[in-house]
């Protein structure tokens, strides 16, 4: 009897999923409140149900992405991404938004940071951490977020073995921790990090520590999405998955993302990815509009 | 299911083959919440038996709240601590956020309620034979509390183990009070989560795994001890 019941609802309650997107996420879009806003927007000219199930960051992303329990990624860490794609879980890239990584510590910058690039800056806190650890701390995630793969790249790029950097002191503080826990962190212990731009303008209220580095090439920061394959995950929703990315990249769109934010905190949390392709090093088929990507079941 | 099932595989791996990062994070998981929940013991057990001897106004009250308070929610305990021993809270200056020392603060907190109305409820249940003999035998308040206490160990020991578990099994202290630092504050449930978030799902259920083993392990040693 009950089991009956159980099914019952479940069909019931499944029935709409024909028009229901759910969408994995990094904690930074859905954090800032963007993907919602681009989400009522986009349910009032389909409709459609939208969903955001998984918003925790882009390593838990991809994991619902692989076991097909999505429709939609949408992340910022190419590398993996293309992997994703490579195996065969993913469709096409799509690169929608960009903005920067800053690299945020206290005001006081002990060590000595301020007007370097960000590859000298990690250099300059390692030394400083390792010959004065009560004054020099780096927080990171340590969760294999997308912003935790971008600061392992710059420590590549410093010139260090990243799993030396990870075991070399107390100054290198593992957090284990989303974006926003490690910013509370970092202010707790006067530490420097590395942070998404939009998650720090939204936490900046509460904390004392300021951008010490904001821009370069280096600390580009690139939100793409990527819609399941269907092939290899039969039962998702690659069609409204499809539909989401074109309007992700639709004129309009783009326009919400370019002044997401203005309000609230003066300047803009997101660029629009409308003819960034370059400078998002992003290839012209990852910036085609409409998506091209079909939908073939197996 | 194939998840699951990896998990249990990689919980017996990590097991047998005593990995270090998890041996290490495990004994620190043991050594917190044992610390808090004895901590807790020593100070709530006593308080438990004043609060049930004492005759006073609002006691009712009183033993309704510490029940209500059982199901604390673990993060509201974190946030409470975690404002007062913020850098810029009363007891910012003691820098005891993100230490093990705050995560036993936060636990004792969190389970004191437990370890307070389970320690009456336990009292409630010694015959009133026994305090009344005690008092006519010229037994002081702390005797008759002492004496009560004995009577009724197996259910004070149960609660302060009930207490241990709920510790040993929060999230939301352990986070927020620990921050989950490698090395540090990084506990079996904090690793948990991390795993999780980062997609690592089997290593993340073979850690949850090691948790209900000895969460079993202190259930079947609680049996033991109450003799049955």
């Amino acid at each position: 009897m009950f089991l009956l019941a159980l099914i019952t609802v479940s069909a019931a309650l499944s029935a709409a999923d024909e028009g229901r997107l759910k969408i994995a996420t990094t904690s930074s879009l859905y954090d800032t409140g963007l993907l919602e806003s681009i989400v009522d927007q986009f349910i009032e000219k389909n409709d459609a149900t939208v969903q955001i199930p998984s918003h925790g960051g882009t390593g838990i992303a991809i994991a619902a992405g692989q076991k097909g329990d999505v429709d939609l990624l949408i992340v910022h860490d190419k590398a993996r991404e293309v992997k994703f794609i490579e195996e065969g879980d993913g469709l096409e890239r799509r690169c929608f938004a960009y903005n920067y990584f800053y690299i945020v510590g206290p005001d006081d910058d002990p060590a000595g940071v301020s007007g370097l690039n960000a590859s000298q800056a990690f250099k300059s806190i390692m030394e400083s951490g390792l010959s004065n650890p009560d004054q020099v701390k780096f927080i990171t995630r340590g969760d294999l977020s997308g912003t935790h793969s971008k600061e392992q790249s710059l420590w590549k790029a410093a010139g260090y073995d990243y799993s030396a950097v990870n075991t070399s002191g107390p100054w290198y503080v593992d957090a284990g921790s989303p974006m926003g826990a490690t910013l509370i962190m970092a202010n707790e212990k006067s530490a420097y990090t590395l942070t998404d731009m939009s998650t720090f303008m939204a936490y900046k209220g509460n904390l004392t520590l300021v951008p010490l580095i904001e821009g370069g090439d280096e600390l580009l920061n690139v939100y793409s999405a990527i819609a399941i394959n269907p092939e290899k995950h039969p039962g998702v929703n690659c069609q409204l998955a499809n539909l989401f990315i074109d309007y992700l990249v639709s004129p309009e769109c783009q326009e919400i993302i370019g002044t997401y934010g203005q309000e609230q905190y003066g300047k803009p949390l997101f660029f629009k990815g409308e003819g960034n392709c370059d400078l998002m090093g992003c290839s012209a088929e990852e910036c085609v509009v409409p998506t091209q990507a079909g939908c073939a079941q197996a | 299911m194939e998840e699951i099932w990896n998990g249990i595989l990689r919980a017996v791996e990590l097991i047998v083959t005593l990995n270090p990062e998890v041996m290490e994070i495990t004994a620190r998981s043991l050594f917190i919440s044992f610390t808090a929940a004895t901590l807790a013991a020593a100070i709530d057990i006593p308080l438990g038996g004043l609060i049930e001897l004492r005759e006073f106004r609002g006691k009712r009250a009183l033993v309704d709240l510490i029940q209500t308070l059982y199901g604390l929610p673990t993060v509201t305990v974190g946030l409470l601590v975690f404002l007062l021993l913020s850098r810029s809270g009363p007891f910012g200056s003691l820098e005891l956020l993100y230490t093990p020392t705050g995560m036993v603060i936060g636990q004792m907190i969190l389970i004191s309620p437990i370890l307070i109305g389970l320690t009456i409820s336990a009292l409630r249940g010694v015959s009133p034979h026994i305090r009344d003999t005690a008092i006519s035998l010229g037994a002081n308040e702390s005797q008759v509390i002492r004496t009560i206490i004995k009577e009724a160990r197996f259910a004070v020991v149960a609660a302060v183990l009930i207490g241990f578990g709920r510790a040993l099994s929060e999230v939301g202290v352990a986070m927020m009070i620990g921050g989950n630092i490698r090395d540090y504050t990084r506990v079996l449930t904090t690793s948990i989560a991390l795993q999780t978030s980062m997609g690592n799902l089997e290593t993340s259920m073979a850690l949850g795994i090691i948790l209900i083993g000895i969460s079993m392990i202190l259930n079947l040693s609680l049996s033991r001890f109450q003799g049955r």
